[in-house]
């Protein structure tokens, strides 16, 4: 049987392929070719997309490139989200390569948040690690980190690389044995049917009689609409880094095993596919 | 941990044990009668029966108790009848004991109680020290006493020999009454206590068992011993009073409760002296009630007043055994129990169920909270039936009364927990007495909405949740406990109260939440819910009294003084889950998980719905570019560097990894230190590739570690960097191992061919061999061998090519290898998930006290000025005090106090001393007129705690283990292990095979003197050493016959002590006392025993033959470029069957290896050059087989 450690790898290395076309209302000097990447699950899409800037500006106008964003399907994307939670919350169901449509004007202000560089997508990530680390060791892991050690995560995820990502992330990882867990777990639940853009909220891996909670019993708990009735037909899936894993899944391993690299446990209830 | 009983008597004097690691109670069935109290060691268990006598109940054990008898029959020679047995009249007996002086004719041998029987009948005794005698036995002498010869001269006018016969006990698992002995006792006993087994070294079996007669009076069992676990005598204790109660701690604490309530201690308990001498008295904690029980532990007191309340009494210890201070607990209880580790258990006093002192750590010794154990017992239903829930509420109903009128009174929630339902509040650290919570609480039902606030919503919530369910599911008969959290010190979020119902959770179709809004968590408190659902027992007091009284078990006395848990220790002792068919019962984590889980469907589930989304999103795709380019990725930091030239010393320096993908996609790297020389910038390379082993050194003042590749092994000079932390030692030395074994290709755990050695420190190490290691002529050069480390702590290890691997701790737990690598500093990613577990291992270090005469004051600690330190280490150079002396390393804790020694070479006084007429001498264990210094050793034990592949084999500890090599294509399923106990006991273990290689149980084979080494070849030739220092080779080892025969002495070589050996295929070799390697010549499948010892080579220190007749040591004095090496990996070069000797050696890893076997290592080499082209196919089981030593018979079925 496949060690639990191969997991790890099997999310961080995560691809989506991707293609990219110009948003035809751009004001080009010749025809933009679609571009084709492999874009990481774990990763966030300012990160990635160097390449696919460079391309498009080939045929701009310098004076027409404003900043860029990403649309799927008339739904701008936003970009403080993981790769793959945006596809696995509004692509799942489509046909791969997944189409992103690339914008340099009219940047939706309501809708999305302004990235000009890069060290904005380090101050989301690291404030996401510390916010979980306050959740998961009232922030006594990541406080005593050194700068360096802070850097080495960001470093990881930045250059793709696991190793030097997980040396680091394991000290997040880790908990007491006695505790069977850790304080909280903290995950984020993406719902279409609800306004708010997520669910956040305190949840312990334990129950009071120390049994370990299940994924069942977080949905039962924050949104028990997701859950299927006797009876009923399957309405929801539950997906996390684009798999469905079993509802009996313990929370905890769950937290350990399939969190992004921010150290939150992302799940997205998408309405099951009608056939 | 290994597992242990926990024993206890019910009301109706019923036994039960429950073990650490069961769910249940199990009746102890075959008790000849009702039982007052118990008392528990961990190999056996003493009882005070209703007819006040004494039983006796020892585990049953693989090792037999046996005991050997032995008398000697002497003669004289005269003209007429030659040797006779008419002695001269001032002669000795005819039978008589080795000095002569006891008449002991073979009748007069008698079995000490009817629990004794014979193993067979007497022998004559043909080993004289070491060397084989004639048939007869007899040794020969001018006259007795006299030394004796095993060859009769012209002078022998008297010879003797030694007639020999064991008794065995055989009243394994039974209660065997203790015989009352003639002047029989004046009346009879009422309490029992047994311990004392740490005051000695000796190993297992002595105890200290006290008693306490009827009117008061306090005796002691004498001679209780391993192979007297019956003890010989009571032997009465004079006292101060009248003792209604005594306990023994397992070290040398001895409390006692006298009638009218004082306490006592028992002073001057020592080694000599296991009755100690006198008694102290002690206050009881309150004046007005007086104590009325008291159990001890190894540092502590507790002890129970006759109002029921509980105390602690604090600062015992051996030197101060009276302690200096009682605080109050919270509880209320009839009696208590300390156990193993300082745990506690208590009988409460309303409910008389059995509680658990949880949190009891050596930091916090009055620990946490109570916790009843709530174990079903043996045959009965965890749940109890609606008819005996109300017949058992009727019974208690008037009980039920009184307790609400007492919660009326003062709203007391410590009071209110009685019967069912215990509150456990926070209690306040050592030292301030406990105040009771003073919330009025308990029937305060009104307000509906629970509020976040205080210990009121406790019943609050209970209120609530009794008027919105009634109660309808089927109740466990577990009491239910409510349990309040501590609040954090910082205040940043209060936890607050949790309703916890100690009931089974099984038979219902999911949890059912309880709708208290989750929203309050913002407000900074949080609220965690037990599940309501059959939390209907936790309704109100009364009901909860019901239902915790029905077939409720009533206990009258628990023992745990044999019981070895911690407060780590996973219990199952707390809910009814026994029947619980819940997946979500695994509890997992990166480090540690439990094995069912491994293959639960949710993890299936999750393995493969990954590998079919890395199928639908990436296979397809896999010509589109990567987002990120690779690079490569550096780590820095700074680092102290022993430097290459002289003088060598410290210097700082920046070390640097940059590692990146090598062009086959394997992962390399390099390591840079850069240094300054003369002021101009320099600097070091390795790389990573190149790197052959990385050694930890961690010691008590630098996190060093060391880094070799072959050319360093050569020089035996490596690369020596200190990191500022441990841990940041532990980071590089994770992330360069990981490195290394990436640019070789090596993961996962070690194949079953690996060569495993271990370092002085106790690291474990272990090398892939290549095919080409024992390729002749050209082998693989040994300084080559990379190695990785594996977690754990052992100091030998053995293994064979079918994977199986047992390893031997210092404390001598035997452990077998999980299959699993990494664990200790391999953290994570280097480790695998499962099979790995926590590891402990305990060892002594020894210091000296050396003392000069003088004609004014005799021995004192004033030596000359040329003299050594007064306290040091063996040698005398360096300066050891007590209180400087630090354990090895940052791993290891002290666990003792410094003792005196006794177990020192060339035994001691009667105070541990030893003489000699100067330092440094060969010292000697009594004074004489010509000595002028003394020395004695102390010992202070410390332990490590780890985790890594392993896991314990209990309970018998070893020296030695041995396991049968076989050919790469063996087919043989169980494999013969053969070990020895710390005993010396040679050992058989059954059911060893490659799906379990912990095997069954342990078959004893006889011996007529403890063993110390042992050793299997591939054809079940077994060979041993004898502690006297000759072999012996055990006859008829076969597959149907796995514990042999019989024993043939070997006499070792011209006055040389042998102390280890190994056989491989067909060679035998062992090593002698001197360092010097023997291979034993003549050795034929008619002939097993071999003809004749030829030597080898010298300064070696420990073999091992693999099952090619390969020749591994470790050898001492290895030149180096820049000193002599001890402890050095070789291997033998130039060994083939015309030429088993092999010619020279060739020197591997080395400075610090205490030990390697190569007895997986079954690959034969590829054939080159040499014989023909055609044949380089590797030779398989048609390879040839040496001239003129054909395998022996037993090959054949096992390879």
């Amino acid at each position: 049987m496949a060690d639990d450690k191969d997991v790890l790898r099997d999310v961080w290395f995560g691809r989506i392929p991707t293609c990219f076309t110009l948003n035809p209302d751009e004001v080009t000097e010749r025809e933009a070719e679609p571009y084709y990447l492999l874009l990481p699950r774990v990763s966030y899409l300012p990160l990635v997309t160097d390449k696919v800037k460079k391309h498009f500006l080939k045929v701009m106008r310098t004076e027409d490139v404003e900043e860029m964003w990403f649309e799927h399907e008339g739904t701008p994307l936003k970009w403080h989200y993981p790769i793959g939670v945006l596809f696995d919350f509004h692509a799942s169901n489509t046909v791969l390569p997944w189409s992103i449509t690339v914008h340099f004007k009219n940047f939706p202000d309501v809708d999305l948040l302004h990235c000009p560089t890069n060290s904005m997508v380090e101050a989301h990530f690291m404030s996401s690690i510390k916010e979980a680390d306050a959740l998961k060791h009232k922030s006594q892991v990541v406080n005593d980190m050194q700068k360096k050690d802070h850097k080495q995560l960001w470093m990881g995820l930045q250059n793709d690389k696991f190793d030097q990502f997980w040396a680091m992330n394991r000290k997040l990882m880790e908990y007491p044995t006695e505790e069977g867990g850790f304080r909280y777990i903290p995950f984020r639940i993406y719902q279409t049917t609800n306004d708010r853009p997520f669910i956040q909220r305190l949840f312990r891996p334990v129950s009071t009689e120390g049994n370990p909670h299940t994924l069942f019993d977080l949905l039962k708990e924050m949104c028990p609409d997701a859950l299927t009735k006797d009876g009923e037909e399957n309405r929801f899936q539950v997906v996390i880094h684009g798999i469905e894993p079993l509802l009996e899944t313990p929370l905890q391993w769950l937290s350990e095993h399939l969190s992004h690299p921010d150290n939150f446990l992302h799940i997205c209830i998408i309405p099951a596919p009608t056939d | 941990m290994p597992v242990s009983l926990l024993w206890a008597v019910d009301v109706h004097g019923r036994v039960y044990s429950l073990s650490s690691a069961g769910q249940q109670w199990e009746l102890g069935r075959d008790a000849p009668m009702e039982f007052k109290r118990v008392t528990a060691a961990q190999q056996c268990c003493w009882s005070l029966g209703c007819d006040s006598s004494i039983y006796l109940n020892v585990f049953a054990s693989d090792l037999p108790v046996r005991y050997k008898v032995e008398t000697y029959e002497n003669q004289r020679w005269n003209p007429v009848d030659g040797f006779s047995e008419r002695l001269l009249p001032s002669d000795r007996w005819q039978w008589s004991d080795v000095t002569g002086l006891q008449h002991q004719p073979l009748h007069s041998f008698q079995l000490p109680s009817s629990s004794w029987e014979w193993e067979g009948d007497w022998y004559v005794d043909e080993n004289f020290e070491g060397e084989p005698t004639e048939k007869e036995g007899w040794t020969y002498s001018i006259d007795f006493p006299s030394t004796y010869t095993k060859d009769k001269k012209w002078n022998s006018c008297v010879r003797r020999r030694r007639w020999i016969r064991y008794r065995r006990y055989k009243a394994m698992d039974t209660w065997a009454k203790i015989p009352s002995q003639p002047m029989s006792l004046p009346d009879p006993f009422s309490d029992i206590s047994c311990g004392g087994w740490e005051i000695s070294e000796e190993p297992g079996g002595r105890l200290s068992l006290w008693v306490v007669s009827l009117q008061g009076k306090v005796w002691f069992r004498e001679g209780i011993c391993h192979h007297n676990p019956e003890g010989s005598s009571w032997e009465e204790v004079p006292l101060p009073g009248e003792v209604v109660q005594i306990s023994c701690g397992p070290g040398d604490l001895v409390w006692a409760v006298l009638w009218e309530g004082k306490l006592i201690v028992r002073e001057g308990i020592t080694r000599d002296c296991p009755r100690g001498l006198s008694w102290a008295v002690v206050e009881c904690p309150s004046p007005e009630v007086g104590a009325i029980h008291v159990s001890v532990g190894n540092g502590v007191v507790w002890a129970v007043t006759k109002d029921n309340k509980v105390w602690f009494r604090r600062g015992v210890n051996s030197h101060n055994p009276c302690g200096s201070g009682w605080i109050s607990m919270v509880g209320e209880m009839i009696m208590i129990s300390v156990g193993l580790h300082d745990q506690v258990w208590a009988i409460g006093c309303e409910d008389r169920a059995v509680y658990f002192r949880q949190g009891v750590t050596s930091s916090e010794l009055s620990g946490k909270t109570w916790r009843a154990i709530s174990a079903p017992r043996d045959g009965e239903r965890p749940h109890s039936s609606a008819s005996s829930q109300q017949s058992a509420g009727r019974f208690f109903s008037g009980e039920v009364q009184a307790q609400s009128v007492v919660s009326d009174a003062d709203s007391d929630v410590e009071k209110g927990s009685a019967d069912g339902a215990i509150f456990t509040t926070p209690e306040p650290s050592l030292g301030s007495p406990t105040e009771p919570p003073s919330n009025p609480a308990v029937d305060a039902p009104k307000a509906r909405i629970p509020k976040v606030t205080s210990d009121s919503f406790i019943s609050e919530l209970v209120s609530d949740r009794d008027q919105g369910k009634p109660s309808k599911d089927v109740l466990s008969v577990t009491p239910a406990v409510l349990e309040e959290e501590v609040i954090p010190a910082d205040g940043e979020e209060i936890l607050l109260c949790a309703g916890e119902a100690l009931l089974s959770t099984e038979s219902r179709g999911g949890p059912q939440w309880s709708n208290v809004d989750l929203e309050e968590a913002q407000t900074g408190a949080v609220l965690d819910l037990a599940e309501t659902c059959s939390l209907s027992s936790v309704t109100t007091f009364t009901l909860t009294v019901e239902d915790g009284a029905e077939e409720h078990p009533m206990w009258a006395w628990v023992s745990g003084e044999g019981c070895s848990v911690d407060s780590s220790s996973q219990l199952n002792w707390f809910s009814s889950s026994a029947n619980t068919t819940s997946v979500t019962q695994s509890v997992q984590s990166m480090s540690l998980s439990i094995s069912p889980a491994q293959t639960a469907a949710w993890r299936r589930q999750i393995f493969e719905q990954l590998s079919e989304r890395s199928r639908r999103e990436m296979d397809d795709f896999k010509h589109y570019e990567q987002a990120i380019e690779q690079s490569v990725w550096v780590k820095k930091g700074a680092m102290q560097w022993w430097r290459d030239w002289k003088p060598h010393k410290w210097i700082d320096v920046q070390f640097a990894f940059e590692q990146f993908s090598g062009p086959d996609g394997n992962k390399d790297g390099i390591l840079f230190i850069y240094y300054n020389y003369n002021e101009e910038k320099k600097y070091l390379h390795a790389f990573i590739n190149e790197v052959t082993i990385l050694v930890p050194v961690l010691n008590d003042s630098k996190h060093t570690f060391a880094i070799y590749t072959d050319e360093r092994t050569k020089q035996r000079w490596p690369i020596r960097v200190a990191a500022a932390t441990e841990l940041e030692m532990y980071d590089w030395l994770a992330l360069l191992s990981v490195s290394c074994c990436e640019s070789r290709g090596i993961q996962g755990p070690p194949s079953k061919q690996a060569i495993w050695s271990i370092t002085c420190k106790g690291d474990i190490f272990v090398s892939e061999p290549s095919p080409a290691l024992e390729a002749v002529p050209y082998p693989t050069p040994c300084d080559q061998m990379f190695w990785r480390q594996v977690g754990g702590h052992l100091r030998m290890v053995e293994c064979n090519s079918a994977g199986i691997v047992w390893g031997i701790g210092y404390d001598h737990t035997a452990w077998v290898y999980t299959g699993g690598y990494g664990g200790g500093f391999f953290q994570g990613l280097a480790s695998s998930t499962d099979n790995i577990y926590t590891q402990t291992d305990v060892k002594s270090v020894y210091i000296y006290e050396n003392q000069r005469w003088n004609p004014v004051s005799g021995y004192t600690s004033r030596g000359l000025p040329t003299d050594r330190y007064m306290w040091s280490n063996a040698s005398g150079l360096r300066e050891c005090t007590k209180t400087g002396t630090r354990p090895p390393s940052p791993h290891w804790t002290w666990i003792s106090d410094w003792a005196v020694d006794y177990s020192v070479s060339g035994s001691t006084d009667r105070e541990g001393w030893q003489y000699a007429a100067d330092f440094p001498a060969s010292f000697h264990g009594y004074k004489t007129m010509k000595d002028f210094v003394r020395r004695r050793r102390w010992a202070r034990k410390c332990k490590l705690t780890t985790t890594g592949p392993w896991q314990e084999i209990p309970p018998i500890p070893l020296i030695d283990v041995t396991v049968l090599p076989c050919g790469a294509q063996s087919s043989v399923d169980t494999f013969p292990l053969w070990a020895i106990s710390s005993k010396g006991d040679v050992l058989c273990r059954l059911g060893v095979s490659a799906q379990t290689p912990a095997g069954s149980s342990w078959l004893h084979v006889g011996t007529d003197q403890p063993f110390k080494s042992i050793s299997i070849g591939a054809a079940g030739q077994v060979w041993a050493i004898a502690r006297d220092g000759s072999a012996f080779h055990r006859g008829s080892v076969s597959p149907q016959n796995p514990a042999g025969d019989c024993w043939y002495h070997i006499p070792s070589p011209a006055k040389q002590k042998l102390k280890q050996v190994s056989v491989g295929r067909t060679s035998i070799c062992a090593v002698d006392e001197n360092g010097n390697l023997w291979y034993r010549q003549g050795v034929t499948p008619s002939y097993p025993q071999g003809s004749s010892w030829d030597h080898v080579s010298n300064n070696v220190r420990k073999v091992s033959m693999g099952p090619l007749d390969q020749i591994w040591i470790i050898a001492d004095k290895v030149q180096g470029s820049q000193s002599l090496s001890c402890g050095t990996v070789c291997h033998r070069l130039g060994v083939q069957p015309i030429e088993p000797k092999g010619q020279q050696w060739d020197y591997g890893i080395g400075g610090g290896w205490d030990h390697i076997t190569v007895r997986g290592n079954a690959m034969e080499p590829p054939r080159i050059g040499l014989l023909s082209q055609k044949d380089t196919a590797p030779p398989t089981s048609s390879s040839p087989l040496p001239v003129g030593i054909a395998e022996p018979n037993g090959t054949a079925v096992y390879s």
